[in-house]
């Protein structure tokens, strides 16, 4: 009976044994062409992130019109799974079953991932840099072969409260969180920090992706007499927090999440002027924020767009995390010499060090090892002053503030 | 009681989002005797074209009432083109087209549109809140308009021969033929109708919750239960029951469940008084005789 | 439309004539032979694919029993999917339970929950009990995201589970046992259905759908049929539910959206409503036509979609399941014609 230890024990054993390479090895890999998996929400309500998919077969396809690399043209292959689970499975095992697939690179999703992680894990299967923000994809002990990227947003919820308890040793706080996976991730941060405390500092409301309007839960949060409020919400919803609280008159210390922070997307909506003093902690680049306006990084990804996705709106947040990501991997390949076979594949994933992206904020790198799953670990606080975002502080390692 | 206040206050403006969307689906039953599932779907895209003129420097009205004649047009066209040859299907295969309609208009507004939030102006004064923070000038506005609304399709249901000859095609339209009732083009003008308010309510609707693909998503169940509360051949039912929607599911969710169970509980609050009142609250109990 | 309805009364009595020359039993083995087939043909991935298909066309069996056949409209369905995914899901995780064992359980906890929302359904005109159907599919995911039931439902993370090995050590792989065992699990449901539904229960559920007045007037306890109706149908969707669960190995709120709902609903009606065959190509159609839409644009899967849904509507208003019909029952008149006739002329 195949269980969790015996398949942890042999992706444990092949990751540490030497090989010796034979074209059998390396599936998805042949003299002229590396083939890589992903799997995003085409259709269906989540469509919206669709475009990281999007903004990927257009990069590797100017990859590949540039040489390829190490003389191979990358065939990225993607498939629609419309954000449901089961849907997954069959995308997952059709890309690494009958497309034979090298590895899986960026898929979508934190139910999603959750569906294929064993599988992915038992076949060996590189499952990197993953689309989400969830904690667990950093426990290179139970699934090794499975890697995240951004910072995770637990560990963001900690950053605030720890900045809060800085502040406001006696705040009361306020958690606005979206019901799934992704919100009840802050709910736990900010519990992983304030331990007991949590029941009488916190009044938590949440919101479902179905609902018309938050302002409800803004009311709630607001007579509770809370003088700090974290939001976990996505642009949408978050859009409408920003105003509401405004509107109602309620000036609270604010944290948002860096998932809803673009100023094209979320900021302007709202209303500039109304989310002065907004705080968050992001890891990017706004493609949509003046700062960045003769940065060399960003502006690498403003000709990329230019000449290649022209018809692109470029106030869409999806369009700068897809060429992060993609850049990043292709640092991965580059390191991996000759040798793209899935063990050295995941050799070179975990050995990334202080890698520099263009479009991650200054001072933040990529680094990982066999011990380190979270290959972006800083983030830099930053507030709204009405036109642009204003970094303060240094640049923060996990959860020390 | 400030809190309450504020609760209901918002229960009322949502509910009043939910009460226009819950009057066009009304409409189209009462002239069609179908329930368009992509109701929503149509609404939202009726929005984006008024986007579209917006963006391109037309004015608000000239592009309000250009998108409400558009979406008129389209609505006639759909029933003409894809429900006409189709009306002697069993009902449930009009629910699948009604399906696959919402899905296509559904993804066609995220591919041609993104699905970046836009904001979407409004004609009433949105800059600062009013009676003391608690309601804002759209809020009060686009209930005006919902309301105006439904004393206009009262007063075509009830007071014009278009209109009887509408509701008479969809309830009768044998009997209806009889009597020189042209009854293909009543069932359009009952899609095209329908269609128009949608699009009312969807531009009223998008400077609440923002201009994205699946805006209408949420609201259309809501208006839907909103719309049997009140019941579904009562228009001005529908929109009590639309704001009686929203004022349940703020209420329950702020002081009886908590948000994490609100839309759970206002969904057993509909059914159960469909229990007691199979028809709605206000809907009219049709005997049919043998 | 007339016509459209006394079709499955004609096509079931013509299959009896043919199975009056007993060979039904055949026509069954033959079946469940080409059934089998795929699990020693085609591999993996495909396979899986196909588990999915039977799974589906199970559920959809499910509603078409209470919606195509008894004309009780159900936009809900996929709860009782959902609900007996999970009762496996949780018996397996939890307590070590078997998977063959869960399916009864699955079964019982559906039929006792399809049976509850019978009583209610029973004063709900068609509109309203399919909002209220609807409600349930929506308000399901959040049910199963609450706190108090995290610790049985794994909350927002899921639950996960094992695919079975194969029993008495046979040579087969996980998934060709998993394929087979849905397949023979299915069938037995399927062939049970049809018996039922061409039995006079199955005529009193047509008589219901289409002259209620009459049928009660007949003596037929309307009560009594449309919630047991109910509870046979969701138990039936609750067993595919709990096949899903394990064929997948994995449970979490976000795989029962509204949108499983809808996709069963259009699953009965492409195949064609009051079909059991009909079922069949609407579990093959709600696989496989996604992927196919996805070939043709990838830039706007559900767009295509759509419109495949629509043209197919268009072009066959009854579902596949009509289409089948209209090309067979004239077939089966001719030969009852040609039997009287050569009777006749005696």
């Amino acid at each position: 009976m195949l269980n969790r230890r015996s398949f942890l024990a042999a992706s444990a054993a092949t990751l540490a044994a030497p090989r010796i390479l034979h074209a059998a090895d390396t599936p998805g890999v042949t003299a002229t062409e590396i083939k890589i998996g992903n799997i995003m929400p085409y259709s269906g309500p989540a469509s919206a992130y669709g475009a990281i998919g999007k903004l990927q077969q257009v990069f590797f396809r100017v990859v590949n019109e540039q040489g390829g690399i190490a003389g191979r043209k990358i065939n990225y292959i993607t498939y629609d799974d419309g954000y449901s689970p089961p849907k997954t499975v069959e995308q997952a095992r059709r890309l690494i079953e009958q497309d034979r697939v090298a590895y899986l690179f960026n898929t979508l999703g934190t139910p999603t991932n959750s569906a294929i992680l064993r599988y992915v894990n038992q076949r060996k299967v590189p499952h990197v840099f993953l689309a989400t923000g969830a904690d667990k994809w950093g426990d290179y002990k139970e699934h090794p072969w499975t890697i995240g990227w951004q910072p995770s947003y637990r560990t963001e919820a900690q950053i605030y409260t720890k900045y809060m308890l800085e502040q406001k040793p006696d705040a009361k706080l306020a958690l606005l969180y979206q019901n799934d996976d992704f919100g009840k991730d802050y709910v736990l941060g900010v519990r992983d920090i304030l331990g007991d405390r949590f029941d009488q500092m916190v009044k938590t409301a949440s919101y479902e992706v179905t609902d018309a309007t938050i302002d409800s839960q803004v009311v709630s949060l607001q007579t509770t007499g809370a003088d700090v409020l974290l939001v976990g919400a996505t642009p949408k919803f978050a859009a409408q927090t920003i105003r509401k609280v405004y509107d109602i008159g309620w000036r609270p210390m604010f944290f948002m999440t860096n998932v809803s922070i673009s100023v094209g997307a979320v900021m302007q909506p709202a209303g500039p002027e109304k989310g002065v003093g907004v705080i968050t902690s992001a890891y990017q680049k706004d493609a949509t924020d003046p700062t960045w306006k003769d940065d060399p990084g960003m502006t690498e990804w403003r000709n990329f767009m230019n000449k290649h996705m022209p018809d692109a709106d470029q106030t869409v947040g999806e369009y700068v995390y897809g060429y992060g990501v993609s850049k990043t991997l292709m640092q991965v390949l580059r390191q991996c010499g000759n040798d793209f076979s899935r063990e050295n594949f995941m050799k070179q994933v975990t050995n990334l060090r202080n890698v520099e992206i263009p479009t991650l904020l200054p001072g933040i790198r990529v680094n990982t090892s066999p011990t380190n799953y979270h290959p972006i670990r800083q983030m830099q606080l930053q507030r709204w002053t009405g036109s642009t975002w204003e970094r303060f502080g240094n640049v923060i390692e996990g959860a020390q503030i | 009681m400030d809190g309450l206040a504020h609760q209901l206050i918002a229960g009322i403006a949502t509910g009043g989002i939910y009460a226009s969307v819950a009057l066009a689906l009304v409409v189209i039953y009462q002239a069609t005797h179908h329930i368009n599932f992509a109701q929503g779907a149509m609404a939202t895209f009726s929005t984006y074209i008024a986007y579209m003129l917006i963006q391109a420097e037309v004015p608000y009205w000239a592009a309000f009432f250009a998108t409400v004649a558009l979406s008129f047009i389209i609505g006639v066209l759909i029933e003409r083109i894809l429900l006409r040859p189709m009306h002697n299907a069993p009902v449930l295969t009009h629910v699948g087209i009604f399906i696959g309609l919402l899905l296509a208009i559904s993804d066609l507004c995220g591919w041609l549109f993104d699905y970046t939030v836009k904001s979407f102006p409004t004609p009433f004064d949105a800059g600062g809140p009013m009676l003391g923070g608690l309601i804002s000038g759209h809020e009060l506005g686009s209930t005006a308009v919902t309301l105006s609304m439904l004393i206009l399709i009262y007063l075509f249901f009830r007071h014009t021969s278009l209109g009887l000859a509408t509701r008479a095609a969809a309830y009768n339209p044998v009997s209806s033929r009889l009597v020189g009732i042209r009854v293909g083009w009543m069932l359009a003008v009952g899609w095209g109708l329908a269609a128009a308010i949608g699009a009312v309510a969807g531009m009223m609707i998008a400077p609440v919750v923002f201009l994205e693909p699946n805006m209408m998503l949420g609201i259309l169940l809501y208006a839907f239960a909103g719309a049997l509360l009140g019941g579904i051949d009562n228009p001005g039912g529908a929109v009590l029951g639309g704001f009686a929607v929203g004022i349940i599911e703020n209420l329950g969710g702020a002081y009886l469940v908590g948000t994490e169970l609100k839309l759970t509980l206002a969904l057993i609050i509909i059914i159960g008084v469909l229990l007691i009142r199979p028809n709605g609250l206000f809907g009219r109990v049709l005997v049919s005789r043998v | 439309m007339s016509a459209s309805k006394g079709l499955p009364v004609a096509a079931a009595r013509g299959a009896e004539q043919v199975a009056g020359h007993s060979w039904a039993p055949l026509v069954i083995l033959v079946l469940l032979l080409l059934a089998l087939a795929p699990a020693f043909l085609v591999e993996g991935y495909r396979l899986f694919q196909l588990t999915l298909a039977v799974i589906y066309a199970l559920a959809i069996l499910g509603l078409n029993i209470v919606t195509g056949y008894n004309g009780q409209i159900s936009l809900g369905h996929g709860a009782f999917y959902a609900v007996g995914a999970y009762t496996a899901a949780i018996l397996m995780a939890h307590f070590e339970v078997p998977y063959w064992a869960t399916l009864p359980v699955a079964a019982l906890v559906c039929a006792a929950l399809g049976y509850g929302i019978g009583f209610p359904a029973l004063r709900l005109g068609s509109l309203y009990l399919a909002l209220t159907t609807f409600s349930l599919a929506v308000a399901v995911p959040q049910i199963l995201k609450y706190k108090a039931f995290e610790d049985w439902t794994g909350g927002v993370q899921g639950l996960f589970i094992f695919k079975p090995d194969p029993p008495f050590g046979l040579p087969l792989s996980n998934d060709q046992w998993m394929y087979i065992f849905t397949v023979l699990v299915a069938a037995t449901l399927f062939i049970l259905s049809w018996n039922l539904l061409r039995s006079r229960i199955g005529r009193a559920l047509l008589a219901i759908r289409d002259q209620p007045v009459a049928a009660e007037a007949m003596g037929m306890n309307l009560a009594q049929l449309k919630t047991r109706t109910f509870a046979v149908s969701a138990m039936i969707t609750g067993i595919a539910g709990a096949l899903s669960a394990i064929a997948v190995e994995f449970v979490s709120p976000d795989s029962f959206s509204v949108i499983l709902s809808i996709t069963l609903f259009v699953g009965m009606v492409v195949g064609g409503v009051a079909s059991i065959l009909g079922t069949v190509f609407g579990g093959l159609f709600v696989v496989f036509v996604p992927n196919l839409a996805e070939d043709i644009s990838k830039a706007a899967p559900g767009v295509i979609y759509g419109i495949i849904l629509i043209a197919f509507l268009f072009l066959l208003p009854t579902g596949f399941a009509g289409f089948l019909r209209r090309l067979v029952v004239p077939l089966l008149r001719r030969r009852r014609s040609a039997q009287a006739m050569s009777s006749n002329g005696r």
